[in-house]
């Protein structure tokens, strides 16, 4: 059976509209009957993605696969790339500057989060390239 | 044993329908429809906020209440439980004591103000609030279409749900213990309980409970109908010879962030109106509020006193009450717990058992690949769309419509743009646009 391929573009310019991906989603895997729980899950680890790439990226892409057995979250941008994803995935760690904290994000939870959330998540960079994750959530 | 039938507070006069779409695009769950030239509510979808009731230009949408007349006679002591937003309605109100007074002289045996139960309720959610291991934020269970949109929409978060009885419920409970242990002659069939709603979820919660907690109010008449029997009555140039039996804290109630603040703890949020809620719902589903202990949620703009069984603008009635505060002290009950630990909370303020999700999310279907492939299927309906979620086809968007027409509860032909369209390129020889 084909997945459900659901796709967004997330808006970079806008923190307004980060988020929207998600409750999106959220709305569409309780159509199709996942449990609530999984539904969580993939919704927090998909607005911290979606943050990130308002945040570091200036935007990007997020695409969603519903398979029969799994749910497959694919983040990826065109924004500077992580030079040290170890130092990435540490708990508190953030290259945010003052304004984005000001606006109450940049605590160095983000990446963190996702993994804590997701069984998979693998994360490929290119410093001046872009940034794709990809999180597997088992149904 | 069959499940009880959940019986709904908003109704609709077919006859008076025209099949506008104003109530369509206000219903924030989407339980509308226009079917064959009239407004269609789906039960099950439907959470009694009343948004539909407010909006309709023919009044065609109501809110089903009991009548002031519907009280049995065989009632031998009727208590009235005004809620605090009634206090709103009336201009130059001395005090609440004169409503009190007017209430009596309506044929009320009792009156047990819905503010005096709120003060021991926001006592008990202080008490409740400095449990360890209790899911934060927690999440006020005094709104009851907003209960009933968690339940259906947000599953997740029934477990941060305040699990104590609403003020209105501990109001009636309570105020039939008192008038049994005041009139010994009573027995319980004697007795009952009116609330004087501001809105029809709160009818709906009479009849239906919380989740599986059973209510004991009896009957629900609306502020708007009890607003005309009052208004003679109430005597507005003197002080009433009732005292109210209320604080400030209670009273308070009425309005959005009236509850949060009597808990005493700055980290709290309160939004009104559904789609604020709905918002700040989706928002603490993704873990954007770490840090807040409490929020209150009201479907109504301004919080009750915006319900629509009101009679007066919400903010003025917002204002008419911040002017009865005078004199009062900051609360008037308490729950006088001495040799209890600070996080004790009796269990008669409890709910009887906790708030589940047991309304059946909205799934396409029971089988997994069927639901798949029918949102595979509305995928591509929409993507034929206009998106211009004209409402005309008689769902709210083009989204909705898709779903509609998946479900096979109308046809793609249903779509006017749609039609008009091909109609043109057959005029214009087939030429694709």
């Amino acid at each position: 059976m084909d997945p459900l391929k659901i796709h967004f573009e997330v808006d970079g310019e806008d923190f307004s509209s980060a988020g929207e991906a998600s409750v999106e989603m959220k709305k569409k895997l309780r159509q199709l009957g996942i449990p609530a729980d999984v539904i969580r899950r993939c919704s927090i680890a998909m607005y911290e993605g979606e943050i990130n790439m308002v945040i570091h990226a200036h935007g990007g892409t997020a695409d969603v696969e519903v398979y029969p057995d799994r749910i497959v979250i694919i983040l990826e941008d065109h924004g500077p790339g992580i030079p040290d994803i170890d130092l990435a995935m540490q708990e508190g760690y953030s290259t945010a500057n003052d304004r984005i904290h000001n606006m109450g994000f940049g605590a160095g939870m983000g990446l963190p989060n996702m993994k804590r959330y997701t069984e998979d998540m693998t994360v490929e960079s290119t410093v001046g390239v872009g940034t794709k994750v990809t999180m597997t959530v088992k149904l | 044993m069959a499940k009880k039938e959940y019986r709904h507070s908003v109704s609709l006069d077919a006859e008076k329908c025209i099949g506008c779409t104003s109530c369509l695009r206000q219903c924030p769950t989407e339980a509308i429809r226009i079917r064959d030239g009239h407004a269609r509510i789906t039960a099950e979808l439907c959470i009694d906020c009343g948004n539909c009731v407010r909006v309709c230009r023919q009044k065609a949408k109501r809110a089903v209440f009991d009548k002031f007349s519907d009280i049995s006679p065989k009632y031998k002591w009727r208590i009235a439980l005004p809620a605090p937003t009634l206090y709103g309605q009336f201009d130059n109100l001395k005090d609440v004591g004169a409503l009190i007074d007017a209430l009596l002289d309506c044929g009320f045996d009792e009156v047990y103000e819905v503010a005096k139960a709120a003060e021991i309720i926001s006592e008990a959610t202080r008490r409740y609030m400095r449990k360890q291991d209790i899911p934060r934020p927690v999440i006020s269970s005094a709104c009851p279409a907003i209960v009933r949109l968690i339940r259906m929409r947000f599953p997740d978060l029934c477990d941060n749900v305040l699990p104590i009885l609403p003020p209105v419920e501990y109001a009636s409970r309570k105020a039939k213990e008192k008038a049994l242990e005041a009139h010994p002659e009573l027995t319980e069939k004697d007795i009952c309980t009116v609330f004087i709603s501001p809105c029809p979820a709160k009818a709906s919660y009479a009849k239906n409970g919380l989740s599986q907690t059973s209510s004991t109010i009896d009957y629900v008449v609306s502020i708007s109908e009890m607003y005309l029997l009052l208004r003679d009555k109430v005597k507005r140039a003197e002080p009433g010879h009732s005292e109210s039996q209320s604080g400030i804290s209670g009273v308070k109630w009425a309005s959005s962030g009236g509850e949060s603040e009597g808990l005493f703890n700055d980290r709290y949020l309160a939004a009104d109106d559904m789609n604020n809620a709905i918002q700040v719902l989706d928002a603490i589903e993704t873990g954007k509020f770490p840090r807040l202990e409490f929020i209150e949620l009201n479907a109504c703009p301004g919080g009750c006193v915006g319900g629509p069984a009101t009679v007066a603008n919400p903010y003025i009635a917002k204002s008419r009450i911040l002017g009865l505060r005078h004199g009062l002290p900051s609360s008037k009950n308490y729950l006088k717990l001495m040799d209890q630990k600070p996080d004790y909370v009796p269990e008669n303020l409890m709910v009887d058992s906790p708030i589940k999700n047991h309304i059946p999310p909205v799934r396409l279907s029971d089988d997994f690949s069927e639901a798949m492939r029918m949102m595979q299927e509305i995928d591509r309906i929409y993507e034929e769309l206009p998106r211009i979620d004209c409402g005309s086809c008689g769902a709210p968007t083009c989204r909705a419509f898709a779903e509609d027409v998946v479900k096979g509860e109308c046809l793609f032909d249903d779509c006017v743009v749609y039609m008009r369209r091909m109609m043109q390129q057959q005029k214009t020889g087939g030429e694709t646009t």
